[in-house]
């Protein structure tokens, strides 16, 4: 046995595609050539019936679960949930990780070379809408053989595109989970991704999204960007028990001058430059314009339960108690479209202090309850071959 | 099995749609898709019994019934079904209501408290009935609104409801000859199968 530990998909190795087969965008650009860049764990069975699909949220990619050496110190990021005996268990499926288009990861996107100018795509890369990640998502199945999926798993933005899946090729989908999504993003939420857009826009390296050009990136920008995200993502009363009103230096004593610094603005600014170095801010800026755009009944009257009408598969969707940005009502806005539908759905609203980031952190009855589904549709895999 | 719901099933065609207020571990639900060929969903607010129904491959919802069913559609399903909960809601005949606006029909399990049993300990100990069905105490029973086969009749007969079947049931079977003469003494459970007139 290698040095990884119990229960995980161990070592991993990314693949890349090349597609020459033009893509015509949900706003009317054709992309001519695109790479896609993708993980796989487990074994895909004799008739292609236990295929998984992960579709990641704004900031993720490829790399879900596993490690690429021995020396990577962090696995995946939804390693918690993917692997052999997890909920996404590895022994039974097909996983298919990938990230989409417009990421820095990888695919193509932002920082790819534009084939026409010869130049980095930069703020030119085309704005793209969920389904135009469905298509690119479909495309790979296409290549891959998988006719159907098993299910299709997302959270957050990744849970908009496992629902978009269950309208434009239900015949493709058996089951659709959605944790932490919605059917669109209130205006609040809007809100939230605009400001984080005007800091990357704000800062003088961004050089209205130009920055590769001039050797430079906006990475103050991108920094407070993340933080704003990141404010949201934690629950306020997860982030009291975590940092409180704690220092991480300086003091209040009389008389004395230091700097201060409260342990929440160091861990904030931390994950900020962290990520300012890692994501590029021209993909950050696509990502949350893609999320924005996301109205799943918009071409359905707007009306989400003549949307779902389309859908033939089974549907999970999950909430988090302290989730305020893709809050539990967002969820069961979801959940009564699909009741009103009359579409199969189990619903489980998680007990959690971890905001909206807890669909990536361990959790006793999400885990049962996302296990407990996926087993199922193992057990309806193993009956349709025998 | 709980002995309503062996029952059950006798009321309900195939394939029919069925919502089920409170279901609990899925266990009707099951037995409803593997008898019937229903095409079910359930409501339940207990934590470790929505994963059993996850666990029996069966829809549900986590859902607190005492906020109302004001989503549902009228008619929206063939057969609506609370078992053994409609006592513990805050107002038993607002959702008696809602079940056959949401149901064309529905079907409705309760403890019997006019059984002898109960009134017999209330009359020689002069104190709330507490038995293995009813397990509580007064005051931290889930049960706040309890009534009998008399008054459930009465109030059904106040909404212009009219009775499809009724069963009047004993976990003993040296009862259901009383049962079915002396219902509101001798049934310990009473099934109620109904629609609007």
């Amino acid at each position: 046995m290698d040095g990884f530990p119990k229960g995980s998909v161990g070592l991993v190795e990314a693949k890349t595609q090349h597609f020459d087969t033009p893509l015509p965008l949900a706003n009317g650009r054709v992309l001519s050539e695109y790479d896609i860049i993708y993980e796989t764990y487990g074994e895909l069975n004799s008739d292609k019936s236990n295929a998984i699909l992960i579709c990641h949220a704004l900031s993720g990619d490829h790399h879900a679960a596993g490690f690429y050496s021995e020396d990577e110190k962090r696995p995946g990021w939804w390693d918690h949930y993917i692997g052999p005996g997890k909920a996404i268990d590895t022994n039974h499926f097909f996983v298919l990780s990938l990230n989409n288009i417009g990421g820095c990861n990888g695919s193509t996107g932002p920082l790819s070379i534009n084939p026409k100018t010869g130049k980095v795509w930069g703020e030119n890369f085309p704005t793209l809408r969920v389904r135009d990640w469905v298509e690119t998502q479909k495309r790979l199945a296409d290549l891959l053989g998988i006719k159907r999926w098993a299910a299709i798993v997302g959270g957050s933005l990744g849970g908009m595109q496992a629902m978009r899946w269950s309208l434009e090729y239900p015949d493709r989908v058996k089951n659709c989970i959605a944790i932490a999504s919605a059917l669109k993003l209130t205006a609040q939420n809007i809100a939230f991704n605009e400001t984080a857009r005007q800091a990357i826009m704000a800062d003088p390296n961004f050089f209205e999204g130009r920055y590769s050009e001039h050797n430079t990136i906006p990475k103050d920008g991108l920094a407070v960007a993340r933080m704003i995200g990141h404010i949201t993502y934690l629950s306020g009363d997860g982030m009291g028990e975590k940092f409180g009103r704690e220092l991480r230096s300086g003091s209040f004593s009389l008389g004395c001058d230091d700097p201060l610094e409260f342990e929440i603005e160091s861990y904030l600014r931390y994950q900020g430059t962290k990520f300012s170095t890692q994501f590029d801010a021209n993909t950050y800026i696509l990502m949350t314009r893609a999320l924005d755009y996301f109205d799943l009944a918009r071409e359905y009257n707007h009306n989400a339960v003549e949307a779902f009408s389309h859908a033939t598969c089974k549907f999970l969707v999950i909430s988090f108690t302290t989730d305020w940005r893709f809050s539990p009502e967002r969820s069961k806005e979801i959940v009564q479209a699909l009741l009103h539908a009359k579409k199969p759905v189990t619903y489980a609203e998680i007990e959690s202090s971890y905001g909206h980031d807890a669909f990536l952190v361990p959790n006793k009855r999400y885990n049962d309850v996302f296990s407990g589904f996926m087993a199922n549709i193992a057990h309806d895999i193993k009956r349709g071959e025998s | 099995m709980r002995i309503d719901l062996d029952i059950i099933p006798s009321y309900i065609k195939d394939n029919q749609d069925i919502l089920d207020l409170g279901c609990g571990d899925g266990t009707l639900l099951k037995l409803l898709r593997d008898e019937k060929n229903s095409n079910g969903i359930g409501l339940e607010n207990d934590h470790d019994k929505i994963t059993e129904c996850i666990e029996k491959n069966i829809a549900v919802v986590e859902f607190d019934l005492n906020k109302g069913l004001q989503q549902f559609d009228s008619n929206s399903y063939d057969i609506v079904i609370m078992t053994l909960a409609l006592q513990a809601m805050e107002r038993p005949d607002h959702v008696l209501d809602e079940m056959l606006r949401i149901g064309k029909e529905c079907i409705i399990t309760f403890p019997n408290f006019g059984h002898w049993r109960a009134r017999l300990h209330l009359m020689l100990h002069g104190k709330m009935p507490v038995s293995d069905l009813l397990p509580y105490q007064w005051y931290d029973t889930p049960n706040i609104h309890f009534c009998t086969v008399r008054d459930f009749e009465a109030l059904c007969i106040e909404k212009n409801i009219s009775i499809i079947h009724k069963d009047m049931v004993s976990e003993k079977n040296i009862s259901s000859f009383l049962c079915k003469h002396h219902p509101n003494l001798f049934s310990e459970t009473a099934i109620y199968h109904l629609t609007r007139n």
